[in-house]
């Protein structure tokens, strides 16, 4: 990995939530045109790291920089500028326009950021839906969309303005075997023929495991393993092989912090 | 010590919201005319907020038209003055109800929509969505609501008034039997353009902008979550109203003299 080039390279981020430290001092980098897939227990901020690559979260301190240009010390203006050019998002949910039907949510960046006439928006439009598989669905509105269909047709729009790099934020949470089996093959197809940079954040190992160059364990405000699945599956760190062989118990506990358990209980109804 | 450190907190709290909603406002206005993000999606807004409110306002205008009649027969009779009913009406409706009442019924109607499609929106990702897609949320969601919700309200009230005053008209010529040229000749001598209509306008431009603000910040700022949707909806309805009520004492006290 040393070799290979950064897009997203990231130093020293320190991040809070109020009372509560989310990252601290966490440094890593993405390689260009690889998948790496962002995983770690509940609660560890993935989405948040997303979220502030994509610049929607401002770092208490350290740096950020994506495709050469520093995310936090953007404007306004320049944000939406690098956003629109270099990046795509998938959220979980889809996030799809309720109020636009297939179509005119694939169609929406195109038409706010280009001046192609109708008739080539059309044939874009067709492309990066037969790319999901679902040049028949573009007349359906999100409504009638199952969750693996939306998530393709979210796909689809993220694609639509042909960004460089493309962040999945849990992209088979909740799906079908089938609906899975969709969205894996996608990912992998679209990065190999596109040349993207692909973010992933997951919690499934094994599709994870089967479709990523590399997996970032991120953990206690810290990167704690970082390498291609078959390295990282043979880590020597305890809550690395926790976390990738699904151990209940562990450096991660199976018990939330409590009191001793035997004074809890003879405490009887005092508590 | 804890009421004085909850005082403060709330205070900081407002401030807070004010500086927020302020900026939110400045960012949206800075886009430029009504038109900045696309006449359609202008139009689509003055549907939603301006056409879909029109049958509560023409109804309600109408009835609180009898209403005014019925009260402001029952007083002038006393003096022999129901022949004034037509200005009573008139200028009750122009200078303060039509305006007032308008915008209690727009933050009830559009107001509370507003807030709710916008929290929605942000509940579901989807203005997150269009940050990540390089368009500013402000610029497509915002801004075409609040140049709609402004120039709705004035329309809406002037409406309201109209009806209002055929509705006092119904009341007093068709039901009371006051005659039909006093009603509409002595409001047509007392009337003036400049200050009543003119001034009834100014005051229903002033109810829109704050109650389409209110609407919109409550909706961006709201937790993305059911209850704080709920919460926010509710916010919406009672801070525009006082909000309303607020400044009607002030621009009448401006306008009208007599402070």
């Amino acid at each position: 990995m040393a070799a290979e080039q950064a897009y997203v390279s990231i130093r020293d981020l320190t991040f809070s939530r109020g009372e509560r430290l989310i990252y601290d001092g966490l440094s890593v980098d993405f390689p260009k045109g690889k998948i790496t897939a962002i995983m770690g227990p509940s609660g560890t901020g993935k989405t948040t790291l997303l979220r502030l690559i994509g610049g929607q979260l401002l770092p208490d301190s350290g740096s950020i920089v994506v495709a050469g240009q520093e995310v936090p010390k953007l404007k306004r203006q320049q944000l939406f500028e690098l956003r629109k050019q270099k990046m795509g998002m998938l959220f979980q949910t889809g996030a799809l326009f309720t109020d636009l039907n297939v179509f005119d949510n694939v169609a929406f960046p195109l038409r706010t950021h280009t001046d192609l006439p109708e008739s080539m928006i059309r044939d874009l439009v067709l492309m990066k839906l037969e790319a999901v598989g679902l040049r028949g669905a573009r007349d359906l509105n999100p409504a009638e969309l199952s969750g693996g269909m939306a998530r393709r047709v979210a796909l689809a729009r993220s694609i639509a303005m042909d960004p460089e790099l493309i962040m999945y934020d849990e992209p088979f949470t909740g799906l079908d075997p089938i609906s899975m089996g969709m969205i894996v093959k996608l990912i992998r197809c679209l990065n190999k023929a596109l040349g993207l940079t692909s973010l992933l954040v997951s919690h499934d190992v094994e599709e994870s495991c089967s479709i990523a160059d590399y997996l970032c364990l991120v953990s206690g405000g810290k990167v704690i393993g970082f390498g291609t699945p078959n390295e990282l599956m043979h880590d020597g760190n305890d809550e690395v092989r926790q976390f990738l062989r699904g151990e209940p118990d562990g450096p991660v506990p199976f018990h939330y912090p409590a009191d001793d358990y035997r004074n809890d209980i003879l405490a009887g109804g005092e508590g | 010590m804890d009421r004085i450190r909850t005082l403060g907190r709330t205070g900081i709290g407002m401030i807070e919201s004010l500086g927020a909603s302020s900026m939110l406002l400045w960012n949206s206005l800075m886009w430029g005319g009504p038109g900045s993000a696309g006449f359609g999606d202008l139009v689509k807004q003055l549907f939603s907020v301006g056409v879909r409110s029109l049958s509560i306002i023409t109804v309600a205008g109408f009835f609180v038209g009898m209403v005014l009649g019925l009260q402001g027969y029952t007083i002038l009779v006393d003096f022999g003055s129901e022949a004034a009913l037509g200005t009573l009406v008139s200028l009750t409706l122009l200078r303060e109800l039509g305006p007032v009442v308008t915008a209690l019924l727009f933050a009830g109607r559009a107001g509370s929509a507003l807030t709710a499609e916008i929290g929605l929106m942000k509940a579901t990702e989807q203005l997150s969505a269009m940050e990540m897609m390089g368009v500013d949320p402000l610029k497509r969601v915002i801004t075409p609501r609040l140049w709609a919700g402004m120039i709705s309200m004035p329309i809406l009230a002037l409406i309201f008034s109209t009806v209002g005053i055929w509705g006092g008209a119904f009341v007093a010529v068709d039901m009371l039997g006051i005659d039909d040229g006093a009603y509409w000749g002595n409001m047509q001598a007392s009337v003036t353009f400049y200050n009543d209509v003119v001034k009834g306008i100014i005051k229903s431009l002033a109810f829109g902008w704050v109650v389409t603000w209110i609407a919109v910040y409550q909706g961006y700022a709201s937790m993305p979550t059911s209850e704080g949707i709920g919460k926010a909806t509710t916010q919406t309805v009672v801070i525009a109203s006082l909000a309303v009520l607020g400044l009607d004492f002030v621009l009448t006290a401006v306008m009208f003299g007599g402070v």
